[in-house]
């Protein structure tokens, strides 16, 4: 029956082939420009790193003045050095790493290759087990490196293969900002996005650092800081606000926790720690903590650009009127072919089998519809990706997100046809064929 | 009133294809809706993109350079730079500064009236340079005096800056109806910072702050090392590429341990700023241009049936006296109908969802202004697609009323 409908169809799309395109292309081009924006937002909304990510938590305590306080009021979004420094000390959540952004000069020494500049992340030890970051060579440095301040990298895989070819990079070393650092351990691919360990700077989404150090160690070799920093109180006169004293956050402090009880125990922690250094005199306000998971975190913090979902809602709204378009002409359509309905009715054909016949006529044009509508979405993201904004280099039409075209336009397609296939198989026999 | 004499067999006629007249209304109704917002959201885009800074930015260059490891002796080496810069031919002044407008970082601070004010009541860009800022960016004096050298001080002193030139804006929200000149700025702490001069117009780098804070900035007289500072260059407007391809040689010569890390035309750096909203502006056009037609498509598809179906009736008309022109202005009237109540269902929707944009994606009130641009915009559309068919349903001979019967 159904290959019978398809042939009804095609006949049908033969005797009124300009109405046929224009719904084609309509639906097209709706289900085209929604895959487009909703592929744009999928790919800037997506959890950075399933399954551990309501694992890991970003820790702020406030250690602001309390002249300035405001009850309720959230905490300063980073962390100053001393808290981080005490916290990550602490050891009370599986695992904890503090970490800043960096910006920092690579000399290879080699005359075709002059220094040039990357980006760079000074952290403490548990980073790479916590994130979950692969290594292709070598291992993470270790607490004692940590406590040592030692003189000890880990780079990515690209940067590895720049300087020094396809041999190994472990153990060899890495001149960083004028200081040789030895290589540790080489990381394989890894491109988790959004980088959700630091939504400060304007480098959310893309490539993520190449070089990591030692936080110690990049504060002895004065490695410079990249990222917002927020101070108060300063003295008058020259501070150093990169100082372990300093009153500025610039710190990001995330733990690993993996179970209620230890993250109501880890709140605790930060409650009682707030507490003690409000007895000691450096804290001024009551404590005032929060813990948000990298969802909760990126949630927060607003990390997708608000523009994406403004043209995501604008996809949807070009869909529903290319759609609502397509029931207008389908009712046209139908209408325009009722006296062969009534032909077909008079020769026995049930009211369900017109409804069903014209339904896989609008389904048909649904899957044509469909395939162009994946040329549309295709070109489309290739105009995203040619636009310079870091996260449209990541925009790629993958397979759940083809399937998902499909099944837009024929969902889109049989949903306007039911109006008029219903219209269709309700026309009365006798008018149609009296007129003849 | 002649165009309108149909109306009433016209609405009959309507009432018998509720269905398809419903459908073309609601979706004339949603494109209105869509592009009203799409052509508001758009001029707001180029509205922003045309922000003014302040500064002659047809005549100005930005280099930024930073050192290898710490450098010793970087405000030497500035100086040096900053004359060797100078003395390109074509370079009218350069200065080396902490930040610019619509460049990446920006250096903030909370400023008050009153000494020691835990509660900054505002938030200033505060702009650093020990060479003539409003000379270089071409700044408008319109008060006071500029900086004298004897006030410059360096990054690196202990002494906080005695003077300060503040923006008109920065003016008007701490010293409302004031002569701002000689008021003293405290930025957290007891030490006074004296106004000596008034900007007219000097933006902020970026956003931050938010659309009531761009104007807010102030220039201190503090001498910025390279590294954290980058260079300004003033030059002949035509000779910018020409200097721009230079500069990397002058600064070689001073000293080889650096890495340019950019070097800028200031209208290319206004265009990098500004690029998420020009893709949105032609995202919003194309959008747009695209809903019309689709919308246009559907018009002509839904008349070509009706006139299919009407041909017998057309025919009888015209056999009964009715002349082409009658029948061209019935189509046109049935569609001025269709699209009036369209646009009036649409300027509703459009004004809804505009406040649905407000409250999420801090867009502004739609203005009234922008209304009347809509529906002239669906009105010719509908026309425009609806001669095609009312022709033809025109050309239908008389003779065909007297055929099929």
């Amino acid at each position: 029956m159904f290959v019978y409908y398809l042939e009804l169809a095609a006949r049908s799309f033969r005797r009124d082939r300009a109405l046929t395109a224009l719904m084609i292309v309509a639906i097209a081009f709706g289900v085209g420009a929604s895959m487009t924006m909703l592929t744009v937002l999928h790919v800037v909304s997506a959890d950075p790193i399933p399954g551990h990510s309501r694992d890991l938590y970003y820790i702020l305590v406030d250690s602001q003045r309390l002249d300035s306080y405001v009850p309720g009021e959230e905490p300063d979004f980073q962390s100053t050095r001393f808290d981080a420094e005490a916290i990550v000390r602490a050891r009370r959540a599986d695992r904890q790493a503090m970490m800043s952004g960096g910006n920092v000069a690579i000399e290879s020494g080699r005359p075709d290759l002059p220094p040039f500049f990357v980006s760079a992340r000074y952290t403490s030890a548990d980073f790479f087990p916590m994130f979950r970051a692969p290594f292709a060579a070598g291992a993470p440095w270790t607490a004692a490196e940590d406590d040592g301040s030692a003189r000890v990298a880990v780079i990515t895989r690209a940067l590895a293969g720049k300087l020094f070819g396809p041999g190994d990079a472990v153990g060899r070393a890495i001149r960083v900002d004028g200081h040789d650092l030895r290589i540790l351990g080489v990381l394989d691919a890894w491109q988790p996005n959004p980088h959700f360990w630091d939504v400060s700077s304007g480098r959310t989404y893309g490539e993520t650092e190449q070089v990591f150090v030692p936080f110690s160690t990049s504060r002895e070799l004065k490695l410079r800081p990249e990222g917002n920093m927020n101070c108060w109180g300063n003295e008058p006169g020259p501070n150093d606000n990169l100082a372990l004293d300093a009153p500025c956050t610039w710190i990001q402090l995330w733990v690993e926790l993996d179970s209620p009880d230890k993250v109501a125990a880890f709140h605790d922690f930060l409650i009682s720690y707030s507490e003690e250094q409000r007895r000691a005199g450096r804290f001024q306000r009551p404590p005032n903590v929060r813990m948000r998971d990298v969802l909760e975190w990126l949630d927060f913090r607003q990390v997708v650009p608000r523009d994406v979902r403004l043209q995501t809602w604008v996809a949807l709204g070009f869909l529903l009127v290319c759609l609502i378009n397509t029931v207008g002409l389908l009712l046209t359509k139908f209408l325009r072919g009722s006296p062969l309905l009534g032909v077909r009715r008079a020769l026995g054909a049930s009211k369900r089998s017109i409804f069903a016949q014209l339904l896989v006529e609008s389904g048909a044009i649904g899957f044509a519809g469909g395939i162009l509508g994946l040329g549309v979405a295709w070109l489309g993201l290739f105009a995203v990706r040619h636009q310079p904004t870091p996260y449209a280099q990541l925009a790629h039409l993958d397979l759940p997100m083809l399937g998902a075209t499909f099944g837009l336009a024929i969902a889109a397609s049989l949903l306007a046809g039911l109006l008029p296939a219903w219209r269709g198989s309700q026309i009365s026999v006798a008018s149609q064929l009296k007129s003849h | 009133m002649r165009f309108l004499v149909d109306t009433g067999p016209i609405l009959f006629s309507l009432r018998r294809h509720r269905t398809a007249a419903t459908l073309i209304v609601l979706q004339i109704a949603l494109t209105c809706a869509i592009v009203c917002n799409a052509i508001f959201l758009i001029r707001e885009r180029l509205v922003r993109m045309d922000r003014p800074s302040g500064l002659v930015e047809d005549e100005l260059l930005r280099v930024r350079l930073a050192g290898i490891g710490t450098t010793e002796g970087a405000q030497a080496l500035t100086k040096r730079d900053l004359d060797a810069l100078a003395a390109i031919p074509g370079v009218k002044s350069v200065v080396s500064v902490n930040m610019v407008p619509f460049g990446t970082s920006s250096w903030n601070s909370g400023v008050s009236t009153i000494p020691d004010d835990p509660k900054s009541p505002m938030n200033v860009a505060t702009y650093l340079s020990g060479q003539d800022l409003v000379g270089t960016f071409g700044l408008n004096l319109i008060a006071g005096r500029n900086f004298q050298p004897e006030e410059i001080l360096s990054f690196e002193d202990t002494a906080e800056p005695a003077v300060a030139i503040v923006s008109k804006a920065t003016a008007e929200r701490l010293f409302p109806n004031q002569d701002p000149l000689g008021k003293a700025l405290y930025f957290g702490s007891k030490h006074p910072t004296r106004i000596i001069g008034v900007v007219e117009l000097l933006a902020r780098p970026n956003d931050w702050g938010g659309r009531d804070a761009v104007g807010c900035s102030v220039i201190l007289p503090v001498r910025m090392a390279f590294g954290p500072a980058s260079y300004i260059l003033r030059v002949d407007t035509d000779r910018r590429e020409e200097i721009l391809a230079q500069v990397d040689a002058v600064l070689e010569q001073n000293s080889a341990s650096r890495i340019l890390d950019s070097k800028f035309t200031y209208t290319a750096l206004r265009r990098d700023y500004f690029q998420q909203d020009r893709s949105m502006a032609w995202l919003m056009f194309v959008v747009s241009a695209a809903l019309l037609v689709i919308t246009a498509l559907g018009v002509v598809g839904l008349a070509s049936f009706w006139v299919q179906q009407r041909r017998r009736q057309i025919g009888i008309r015209r056999a009964l006296g009715a002349t082409r022109g009658d029948i061209v202005r019935y189509f046109q009237t049935e569609n001025f109908i269709l699209a009036t109540i369209g646009i009036v269902l649409g300027m509703a929707l459009a004004y809804g969802l505009n406040l649905v944009l407000m409250d999420k994606y801090e867009v502004e009130r739609l203005p009234a202004q922008l209304l009347p641009i809509g529906a002239l915009l669906l009105w010719s559309l509908g026309q425009v697609a609806v001669l095609g068919p009312a022709l033809r349903a025109a050309a239908i001979p008389p003779a065909i009323a007297t055929r099929t019967v």
